[in-house]
């Protein structure tokens, strides 16, 4: 799986956050382990072969705390299916 | 002591960290590492710990305890607090008389302290719990020794720390454009807003890493308790927008409208409106902005 976390809701805009979890057991990834991202854009991503699964809504903002920043936004799960032995 | 200056104060409510590189001297360094205690090789990291809590090296102290009376003199934690750039600081960031919250010593062990299954990064989080307040705590990361690359210092992300978020929440986030690693010599203090986003790193050198870590509070109004000398008089002056000619930006305000990379592009902008607000809350004065974008907004007729 590769989460990417994009500066718009545009999947062609640049790519802010990231994470990879690798069900295959072929790589180790863990917080902190990159500090340049894998794709410059989320269409670079779809390029290269990764599904997009999902991606985060685009939410109204609550009266009284439009102004109020937590979570990262523009969230998008893609998948890549590989070959494994078993 | 040396108080903070405002371009210092006006960093630290922009990035929500300072950093001072070897401010403790060795002899300080030395004699903590020595008050702690090393790390035995036959050991484990719970062994480490039961050994540390058992002998008492770093003390017990109750939360709500004044700073003042938490470390005994002459003890290298009572030496460091007291130097003059350290105590100044602490005075411009949570007042003359912070009360102590907790401290703990972080020890990240090197692999083979792990019999073989590699040692993990921690996730990055946010301290505590939800903490929406404008007043702050601080937190001290105190490194003794030096902090090569290979040790996984601490990680953290310049800016997080407006976000209103619950601490492991954000586990999912791996990686965020900007992250800073910590990589310093010995003697380097961090001084983090309670809110920053970090973690501690994997270890892969040979050595144990040790960080300390002392969380304060202020027991005071958090206004203007740094050197604000230098503010010059036009400081809540706006500046022109976009189109500026050759005329910079004065300091504060560029300061408080740098990006950070993470910046998402809407969202970027709402960190600019907290920043400035957040600066209101140090100024203590509620007409400040920069860029006109708090007055845009509160430009409301009723």
């Amino acid at each position: 799986m590769l989460v990417l976390y994009l500066e718009s809701s545009a999947l062609d805009t640049r790519v802010v956050a990231w994470a990879h979890y690798d069900g295959t057991g072929q790589a180790r990834h863990m917080s902190g382990d990159q500090d340049d991202p894998p794709y410059k854009t989320g269409l670079h991503a779809l390029k290269d072969g990764w599904r997009l699964i999902q991606a985060s809504p685009l939410v109204s903002h609550t009266p009284g705390a439009e102004f109020r920043t937590d979570y990262l936004k523009y969230e998008f799960f893609f998948e890549k299916l590989v070959e494994t032995q078993s | 002591m040396t108080l903070l200056n405002s371009e210092q104060m006006a960093s630290f409510a922009a990035r929500g960290f300072l950093k001072m590189e070897a401010v403790v001297p060795e002899d300080i360094n030395r004699q903590f590492l020595e008050e702690v205690g090393s790390v035995p090789e036959d050991g484990t990291p719970e062994s480490f710990y039961g050994h540390l809590f058992a002998e008492g090296n770093v003390p017990v102290v109750a939360a709500g305890t004044p700073l003042s009376e938490t470390y005994q003199e002459g003890s290298a934690i009572h030496r460091l607090i007291n130097l003059p750039e350290v105590a100044g600081a602490i005075q411009s960031l949570v007042g003359s008389q912070p009360t102590f919250d907790h401290h703990f010593l972080h020890v990240t062990f090197p692999p083979r302290f792990y019999n073989g299954n590699a040692p993990r990064a921690q996730h990055t989080h946010q301290d505590s719990t939800i903490d929406p307040r404008s007043a702050f705590d601080v937190q001290i990361m105190y490194f003794p020794h030096e902090v090569t690359p290979q040790m996984g210092g601490t990680r953290f992300v310049p800016g997080t720390h407006l976000r209103v978020v619950s601490e492991a929440s954000i586990s999912r986030y791996q990686n965020i454009a900007g992250q800073q690693h910590i990589v310093c010599p010995a003697g380097t203090l961090l001084f983090m807003h309670m809110g920053i986003w970090h973690g501690g790193g994997a270890n892969e050198s040979d050595d144990p890493r040790f960080m300390f870590k002392i969380r304060l509070c202020p027991t005071e109004r958090q206004a203007r308790l740094w050197d604000d000398s230098d503010l010059p008089d036009d400081h809540n002056k706006q500046d022109p927008i976009f189109w500026t000619g050759v005329n910079p930006k004065q300091p504060i305000h560029e300061i408080l409208t740098r990006p950070e990379p993470w910046f998402e592009m809407d969202t970027g902008r709402l960190e600019y409106l907290n920043r400035i607000r957040f600066w209101r809350y140090l100024l203590g004065d509620s007409s400040f902005d920069a860029d006109y974008w708090l007055t845009r907004i509160e430009n409301e007729y009723v």
